[in-house]
């Protein structure tokens, strides 16, 4: 018997959201009062949820490790944010978006939260208008689109490149709000170091101040962990240098289960690297697919030139340019999901036809469309009968600067080559983590009291996320699912509470004062004089990049068993270096980022065991996890749904052993089909 | 393609804490590659230090793309050094020759306190947000987007205004530490649009009131801040600012704590 209950609602798909909304039972207001919630992470999902829950009146606290809630990753979210509004009358609906969804992530997600994340999508938008989020507008004074990857219908809201700066920066204000109004605490500048939970349920957390650290202990009725995802366990990612598991995975060592590690997507558009200086990827969005054609040299000596400095992109003619996913994916073309594309890239490079000094490059290219359909367009509306080819480069120039502007300036800035005049050189980046916190349809996890939102779980992008997703998703969790979902257990809650008043010793007379938080101070205490005590020589950096490398070699774009086998050997053994020979500079009480860095990479350095074990055991390719050893005879992933539909939640046993549950995925309202992209 | 040839001298701000006197310290890096960025550079420093078992330097970064606006310092004088447009981590040492000295301190104002080394205290700016820099509405209570066309040329200066990504920069290039240009972004963006207007002169009261409490300077037009906004926010908010203030103090009765409680 699974000990996974998704709790997915009876009913028609199209009902499941509807008659659960109207029948969950309503917390009372005087009793919100006193049911705080904790919320970690501050990011879309965090900022959201806790500023309605604050709304709603609960009492919240807020925590994050950067000096601002304004400056969590969310808002380096460039391209955009999908709703099924079908404001450009092209045939998009909440089925099409939720199809389109499942059949992006290789049907491997859960249809019923699927479906109802579409759903909510129309309200996000119309929430962020009314915050004064200034998105994109047409002439006409109405809401612009724009498309992206794995769709045919324009469904994707965006800020210029800067959308989830702005939507981050509403749902922020929206925090601030509360802040100002007494509502939510806010704890910058803290880390969460351990969940405390007593008899099984979360009850609250130990946060390390980071100016001071001095450990601190916070009791809540439930904890909601925002905290984002863990692509830094490549080392280099387009995440910020500070993203970390350390919250999910403190959650998995006391009982929550983690789910499908071995899903990160590998993005195509990303700068690719320059050298071992690297600290970090910068990605180029996904929105530029709109406009830009990808391609590399058809002839190998072409190639070896271009890598060799000898030509450039300019110097070969139209016969001479092999534009793959256009000739491989006929009806997606640029617009093929990322997974795909990503793949695509590798197998050119791989076969030679690289074209950057380390032959690890493709082009995106945005000339013919700045000269074809901008410039003729703009022509066009200024009468000019026959443009010359400046002029038409002229004038599609001003458009793209438009629509792409900041894009154009970052990759110049990193680069020192100018876009609007030389191709742009990507490269795949490990970018996005479909894995994360196994969640149920309230999106709690396995421990009771202990939610996950945003991309620190793992629920509705299945194998691959589709570009402008996330964003939807983040808010969704925050602004429309969790104030319902957690109504339902904060009444057992409430409930509890009363039947306890008289008890001396309950936790809600205790608190902090419970002995279990105690416990976890200690535990949390012995692990940083642990880690401060080993005085070895090598730096966290050094450690974090062996790891890195070892992730993104064999358990990247491709893996297979051997590799994998191999991985986990090579993980333990750094791991055990680690113990050994890492050096820690500074003390445990004053402001120590190394001490930071260091707690973190020994999580990476866990969980990046478990994600090679993920994908060891699935004997399948799909979405983002592509195993060379299943393959159809073209080179596309072929997943194996008769053994492989079903999400893998792995339970933490302690001393490195973990046990696999499954949770079955039952597709009732889709039919599974291979995936085609042609 | 890694390491190149740079070889450069740096003089950086070391503080402990706030409650201890900082001094400037002076470091020599080798091997520079130009293609690094600027905190790359501090990287290559502080694994150097860490080596040599000293204590890193404490630095604020977090994207390393220009848009979280947690890195910051002054670099030669300038706060995110030489280049227009651009934040600290979208600094690169092609930016610096072989040779050079780079001085390197902390933003220095009276409302950023120092936390270690070149790491400040911005915490002032979120609590002037909490006073009024939001519109108030609750989540579930908007309507359909569409139905609130806004003219696109309105639209395109909000976003403009909100491009702020609240680095601080504006207030370590005024001689006065002045917060205008942080604040006036803000105010801008929300009374440029519709949905702005119900708590408009509230909102203009109430976070200049918060940004003089919390020590930031006075305004005198020096245009240092535009000059060195990394997102090119535009002293005409800092004008309409201005004009907001005025009407607001005419009208309205005085600042008070957060409006349109619910
Ligand atoms: C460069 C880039 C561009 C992207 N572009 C798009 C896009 O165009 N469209 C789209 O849909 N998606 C995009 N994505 C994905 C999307 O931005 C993210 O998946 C999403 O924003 C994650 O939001 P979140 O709230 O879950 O987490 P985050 O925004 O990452 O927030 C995590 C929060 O948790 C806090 N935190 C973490 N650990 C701890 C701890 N231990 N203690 C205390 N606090 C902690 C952090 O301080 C932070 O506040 C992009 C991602 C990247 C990296
Ligand atoms: S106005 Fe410019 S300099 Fe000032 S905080 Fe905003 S982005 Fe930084
Ligand atoms: S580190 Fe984010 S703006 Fe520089």
């Amino acid at each position: 018997m699974s000990k996974l209950d998704s709790k997915i609602p009876d009913g028609a798909l199209e009902q499941k959201w509807t008659s659960y909304r109207s029948t969950v039972p309503l917390v009372n207001p005087a009793n919100k009062r006193n049911l705080e919630i904790l919320v970690v992470g501050s990011g879309l999902a965090g900022s959201s949820v806790a500023a309605t829950l604050a709304e709603m009146g609960y009492k919240v606290k807020v925590f994050c490790f950067q000096d601002s809630a304004r400056r969590a990753h969310s808002i380096a979210a460039q391209g955009g944010i999908n709703a099924a509004k079908n404001y450009q009358n092209d045939g998009d609906s909440v089925y099409r978006l939720f199809y389109d969804t499942i059949k992006g992530g290789d049907y491997r997600s859960r249809e019923a939260n699927v479906y109802r994340l579409a759903e909510v999508s129309g309200n996000i938008i119309d929430q962020c208008v009314a915050q004064g989020v200034p998105l994109a507008r047409e002439y006409g004074g109405l809401l612009s689109n724009r498309s992206f990857g794995g769709t045919q219908v324009q469904r994707t809201f965006y800020a210029a490149g800067q959308t989830g700066q702005q939507l981050l920066l509403g749902a922020y204000s929206a925090l601030q709000r509360q802040v100002g109004l007494g509502s939510i605490q806010m704890y910058t500048r803290h880390e969460m170091l351990e969940l405390v939970t007593i008899d099984g349920v979360a009850r609250g957390i130990i946060a390390r101040n980071l100016i001071t650290g001095e450990l601190e202990k916070h009791f809540g009725h439930a904890v909601l962990l925002c905290t984002g995802g863990y692509g830094n366990v490549f080392f280099l990612s387009t995440n910020a240098m500070g993203s970390n598991a350390t919250a999910a995975w403190k959650a998995n060592k006391k009982g929550a289960f983690f789910a499908n590690p071995c899903y990160t997507q590998i993005h195509p558009t990303c700068i690719p690297v320059s050298g071992d200086h690297q600290s970090k990827l910068t990605l180029m969005s996904e929105s530029l697919r709109n406009d830009g054609r990808i391609w590399v040299p058809k002839k190998k000596e072409d190639a070896e030139a271009i890598r060799a400095g000898k030509k450039k992109a300019r110097d070969l003619a139209e016969d001479d340019r092999d534009y793959y996913l256009e000739r491989r994916y006929p009806a997606f073309g640029n617009l093929v999901p990322r997974d795909v594309a990503s793949r695509a890239a590798k197998e050119r490079c791989d076969a030679g036809f690289g074209v950057n000094a380390t032959g690890q490059a493709v082009f995106l290219d945005f000339q013919y469309n700045m000269k074809e359909k901008y410039g003729r367009s703009e022509a066009k509306k200024l009468d000019i009968a026959n443009p010359t080819d400046a002029q038409l480069k002229e004038l599609g120039k001003n458009v793209i600067k438009e629509k792409y502007g900041n894009l154009f300036d970052m990759y110049k800035q990193i680069t020192g080559v100018d876009p609007y005049e030389e191709p742009m050189q990507i490269y795949p980046a490990v970018h996005y983590t479909m894995g994360g916190l196994w969640v149920d349809y309230n999106l709690m996890t396995t421990v009771p009291g202990l939610y996950s939102l945003g991309e620190a779980n793992f629920s509705d992008h299945g194998a691959n996320r589709l570009g402008a997703s996330a964003l939807m998703q983040g808010l969704a969790d925050g602004y429309f699912i969790i104030p319902y979902t957690i109504g339902a257990y904060l009444n057992t809650e409430v409930s509890r509470m009363s039947a306890e008043k008289a008890k001396a010793d309950s936790i809600d007379k205790l608190k902090t004062q419970h002995p279990a938080f105690d416990e976890a101070l200690k535990n949390t205490q012995a692990h940083i004089d642990k880690l401060l005590s080993i005085n070895g020589t090598k730096s966290v950096d050094h450690f974090h990049k062996k790891l890195g490398k070892v992730m993104w070699e064999k358990c990247g774009m491709a893996r297979n068993a051997n590799g994998l086998k191999e991985a986990i050997e090579e993980i333990r053994a750094i791991r055990e270096e680690f113990w050994k020979d890492l050096r820690v500079t500074g003390t445990a009480n004053e402001y120590n980022p190394e001490l930071e860095k260091a707690g973190r990479v020994a999580d990476f350095l866990e969980l990046g065991e478990l994600m090679c074990m993920d994908a060891l055991q699935r004997n399948e390719s799909c979405g983002g996890h592509f195993r060379e050893e299943y393959q159809t005879s073209e080179g596309e992933a072929q997943r194996d749904d008769a053994n492989y539909s079903y999400v893998a939640a792995w339970e933490n046993k302690g001393n490195g052993q973990f046990e696999l549950h499954k949770e079955i995925l039952e597709f009732k309202a889709i039919k599974v089909a291979q995936r085609s992209y042609k | 393609m890694s390491s190149g040839n740079m070889n450069l001298t740096l003089k950086i701000w070391r503080q402990k804490n706030v409650s201890t006197a900082g001094k400037m310290v002076s470091y020599q890096v080798t091997d520079i590659s130009p293609d690094m960025s600027f905190l790359e550079m501090l990287d290559v420093l502080n694994e150097q230090l860490i080596q040599k078992n000293e204590e890193p330097i404490a630095f604020d970064h977090d994207c390393r793309e220009g848009i979280c606006g947690m890195c910051s310092l002054y670099i030669n004088g300038r706060p995110h050094g030489p280049g227009s447009g651009i934040t600290t981590c979208q600094l690169h040492m092609r930016s610096f020759k072989d040779g050079d000295t780079i001085i390197i301190e902390p933003w220095r104002a009276k409302a950023f306190p120092v936390i270690k080394d070149l790491v400040v205290d911005r915490s002032a700016f979120d609590r002037i947000i909490a006073k009024g820099g939001f519109i108030s509405v609750n989540t579930g209570s908007a309507q359909d987007a569409n139905n609130l066309p806004i003219p696109k040329h309105d639209a395109d200066e909000a976003f403009n205004s909100a491009a702020c990504i609240g680095c601080g920069a504006c207030v370590a290039a005024c001689v006065n530490s002045s917060a205008m240009l942080f604040v006036s972004a803000k105010v801008s963006q929300l009374s440029l649009l519709p949905q702005g207007q119900p708590e408009r002169k509230q909102r203009a009261l109430d976070m200049v009131h918060q940004m003089d409490v919390e020590g930031f300077g006075s305004c005198s037009n020096t245009g240092a801040c535009e000059a060195e906004c990394p997102k090119g926010i535009s002293i005409e908010n800092i004008a309409r600012l201005n004009r907001e203030y005025l009407i607001a103090s005419l009208t309205e009765k005085e600042p008070k704590k957060g409006s349109g409680d619910n």
